[in-house]
């Protein structure tokens, strides 16, 4: 709570889009591409809601050279991510973790998916049998329906 | 002078306001039309009071008269007048007052153009809609009151925030609020339905213009805001999953899912509930957007106004007339019934399934914008819920709609012809498959998602127009009955054809630009040139300039083609000095569709410039596609079915 405080108290500069400045970037263009990846999945933490990838903030800056410096020796994207974790808190991860906390953000749209078909299920399996058109009948009414069903 | 005028118009807006709840629902309760003429009255006259105190606002920034608290806050003498004018809705306070305009403007509206819904519903619902009017209108006058003087007043006055003074947010805001507000009139209805016990498709046909209009007016404010983000912030980027952009994009969710649920209450009179809940959600959530914008516990890149004393009272306001509305339903849903029956594969099916798609793509948007703040508060974890979050969750769900989309509408009511719909659809499927096909071959680099992502929306645009292929019988028929059918279509089907249209649009444009987007940046000197799909683009000057509130670099950027000229640019990065702000203006240069975005950056030591360029293939589409979807929304309000006050004209000549 309070590192978010503080965080908002320093959140008055808005920031720019700057983490493809040709001064920082990596030489080699596969591991440059890795840390973009990663970058984008970063949260700038004084920002106002920012990947580091978007951000020109002081701080953005020092987080990008510090994963490129990471990826440049070599170390994987999960090997990274817990570095920052492990110093930031889960809140410098823009994707939240698979963990029970979350279980209700994750979860949460398909329990919306799952009972709205039960209940739709419901509805159809409840049918009382109506009488059944003939073919004729269906015939004739798609015949006069065509032209009005919008 | 004026701005007392305008402060006691408000104030009198507010006590006509209590005046058209109390006698409309007291009209109701003795059935008299002598009391509900009075409170349609009032609902007229508080509309027209808060007009006058709109225009008193206005004219206090036009003029710049900073002896007004909130025009000595969030104006400056020196703006242009467009962005005088549009600093009437750029604070708080004076978007709170416009919100108050939209509402009573459609309180106004149901009350002179509500001839034709029966006498007890009507009563209800301007009574309804004159408690939401009391409501909002109260906390402008005590909480946020637009019009208060200061004491001493300052000689010039804070200015607005540059990034806001943009000509795209200029017109936003009008457009997003009175989509917001207008699902006031729907949640009235919807309440007025509930205590009367009654829903009906004389109902659920008043239901749709006004959910129409008001899907239609937000969908073109979130697209102008999106255009705005896209240009002005600089990232290229143009939906960024941010809490403020999410609080707009709920109420359009859910009014969607309302559009179609009320044809299937209106057409079949089944899913009464649901829309009715659909109906009490859509404003629901227009509340809480209003409330999430405005009380800063979301960070946002979009968050204004913010002021957490009064974000409190606004979330009081949502939780009572939510809480009560949701209450009343709880009570009275029970007895609205269940309608008609219908088959697995019917029309019925297959709206009943795009509502639950979309009710669980608006349950991520909603957790993914509130869940940070309900885990800090259970637990104190701060986390994050970034665009990777709704990328797993709400794409996926898109997708499925999107795919089962054509086919619904090819559907029967009742019982529908599975088998049929597949083979009228034939043709739409082969033009899915080819595109993706030569997409996902042809187009460097290679994207399986991307070719997957045109192939729908390949789909989308060639099943809607398989839907009127249907509907013409074209190609079975001679040309001349096609044609006669073509012209005779109902404008309602149109719109949906063009609705259903804009989306496959917007599906093509989204998926070119996220697949086949390309970027480079290099710190250029002038006369430095660097190279972006295909392009060369070249710094060929920076000058000073000095605008009427700001300095800027103002670069020339020429664009060639294999040595060919194609478009020259120039973007600016500009320091605003009251305030110190920069922001950068963007060159785009349009080739076609296609965006190329160039973004002049910060001078670096040694005289270079930091230039980054984009490539946004069909960039364009992603803004055309939600264009075309709102236009469907107004085609369809024109259809003569839905027209408000169809039958009053045509009983007219009895009276």
């Amino acid at each position: 709570m309070r590192l978010r405080a503080a965080l908002a108290a320093l959140a008055g500069v808005f920031c720019l889009a700057a983490a493809s400045d040709p001064a920082e970037r990596l030489p080699d263009p596969g591991q440059e591409a890795q840390a973009r990846a990663i970058f984008r999945d970063v949260r700038c933490l004084v920002c106002q809601n920012e990947s580091i990838d978007d951000s020109e903030a002081e701080l953005a800056h020092d987080l990008r050279q510090i994963v490129r410096e990471q990826v440049k020796a070599g170390r994987s994207d999960a090997e990274i991510k817990r570095f920052l974790t492990d110093r930031y808190g889960e809140f410098v991860l823009l994707t939240p973790s698979w963990s029970a906390g979350n279980l209700a953000l994750w979860g949460g749209p398909f329990l919306v998916l799952i009972l709205g078909a039960a209940l739709l299920f419901a509805r159809l399996r409840n049918r009382t049998p109506e009488a059944e058109l003939t073919d004729v009948e269906l015939e004739r009414l798609s015949s006069i329906s065509k032209d009005e069903t919008p | 002078m004026i701005a007392e005028i305008g402060a006691f118009a408000l104030i009198l807006a507010l006590a006509l306001s209590i005046a058209q709840a109390g006698l409309s629902f007291a009209a109701r309760m003795r059935r008299s039309s002598a009391l509900a003429g009075a409170g349609e009255g009032a609902a007229i006259a508080a509309f027209l009071g808060v007009a006058g105190a709109f225009a008193a606002l206005m004219h206090a920034f036009v003029a710049s008269d900073f002896s007004v608290a909130n025009v000595a806050m969030n104006s400056h003498s020196e703006k242009p007048l467009l962005y005088r004018v549009a600093g009437t809705w750029g604070s708080h306070e004076g978007s709170m007052l416009l919100w108050c305009l939209a509402l009573t403007g459609f309180g106004a509206s149901v009350a002179g153009l509500g001839r034709t819904l029966p006498r007890g519903l009507r009563a209800l619902t301007v009574g309804v809609q004159g408690v939401l009017g009391t409501v909002f209108l109260a906390y402008t006058v005590f909480a946020s009151n637009p019009l208060a003087r200061v004491l001493q007043p300052p000689v010039e006055g804070r200015s607005l925030n540059p990034l806001l003074q943009d000509p795209a947010l200029a017109v936003h805001p009008p457009f997003l609020y009175a989509g917001y507000v207008g699902m006031s009139v729907v949640f009235s209805l919807a309440v007025a339905a509930l205590i009367e016990g009654r829903v009906d498709a004389a109902w659920s046909r008043w239901v749709r213009p006004w959910a129409l209009a008001a899907w239609s007016l937000l969908t073109v404010g979130i697209t102008l805001g999106s255009f705005w983000a896209y240009y002005e912030l600089g990232w290229g980027g143009w939906w960024f999953w941010d809490p403020v952009e999410n609080a707009s994009f709920m109420p359009w969710l859910i009014a969607t899912a309302l559009l179609h649920s009320a044809i299937v209450t209106e057409k079949r009179g089944a899913l009464a509930g649901w829309t009715v809940f659909l109906a009490l959600a859509a404003f629901t959530f227009s509340m809480l957007g209003a409330f999430l914008v405005r009380s800063g516990v979301l960070t946002s890149v979009h968050a204004f106004a913010v002021d957490p004393t009064r974000g409190v009272l606004l979330l009081i306001i949502l939780g009572v007339t939510s809480g009560s509305a949701f209450g009343l339903f709880a009570w009275r849903a029970p007895t609205l019934g269940r309608g008609g029956m219908f088959a697995p594969v019917s029309r019925e099916s297959a709206l009943v399934l795009n509502n639950i798609l979309l009710a669980a793509a608006t349950a991520t948007v909603l957790l993914g914008t509130l869940y940070p703040l309900i885990r800090e508060a259970m637990s104190g974890e701060a986390i994050s819920v970034g665009p990777p979050y709704f990328n797993l969750t709400f794409t996926p769900l898109m997708a499925v709609l999107l795919v089962l989309l054509p086919i619904g509408p090819l559907l029967a009511w009742k019982r529908g012809d599975a088998g049929g719909a597949a083979k009228r659809l034939q043709v739409a499927a082969a033009v899915a498959v080819v595109a993706a096909l030569v997409v996902g071959l042809l187009v460097a680099p290679r994207s399986t998602w991307g070719a997957l992502g045109v192939g729908l929306g390949g789909w989308l645009i060639a099943g809607a127009l398989a839907e009127i292929a249907e509907r013409t019988r074209a190609f079975r028929v001679p040309g001349a009955e096609t044609w006669r059918r073509l012209t005779g279509l109902p404008r309602g089907a149109w719109g949906m054809t063009l609705a259903h249209l804009g989306l496959g649009v917007f599906v093509l444009g989204a998926v070119f630009e996220v697949s086949w987007k390309v970027e480079a940046a290099e710190a250029l000197p002038v006369g430095g040139a660097l190279d972006v799909g295909g392009y060369h683009v070249r710094l060929a000057d920076v000058r000073g300039v000095n605008g009427p509130n700001y300095d800027a670099d103002r670069g020339t950027v020429v664009v060639t083609r294999a040595g060919a000229p194609v478009c020259e640019v120039r973007p600016e990065r500009r320091l605003y000095l009251v305030g110190g702000q920069t922001t950068s203006e963007v060159g785009i240069c349009y080739r076609g569709l296609s965006h190329l975005y160039i973004v002049l950056g910060e001078h670096r030591d040694g005289g270079t410039y930091l230039v980054r360029a984009y490539w946004n293939p069909w960039a364009s589409l992603i803004f055309i596609g939600p264009v075309v979807m709102g236009l469907g929304g107004l085609v369809s309000l024109s259809d003569r079915r839905l027209r408000l006050g169809v039958g009053r004209r045509r009983k007219a000549p009895a009276t």
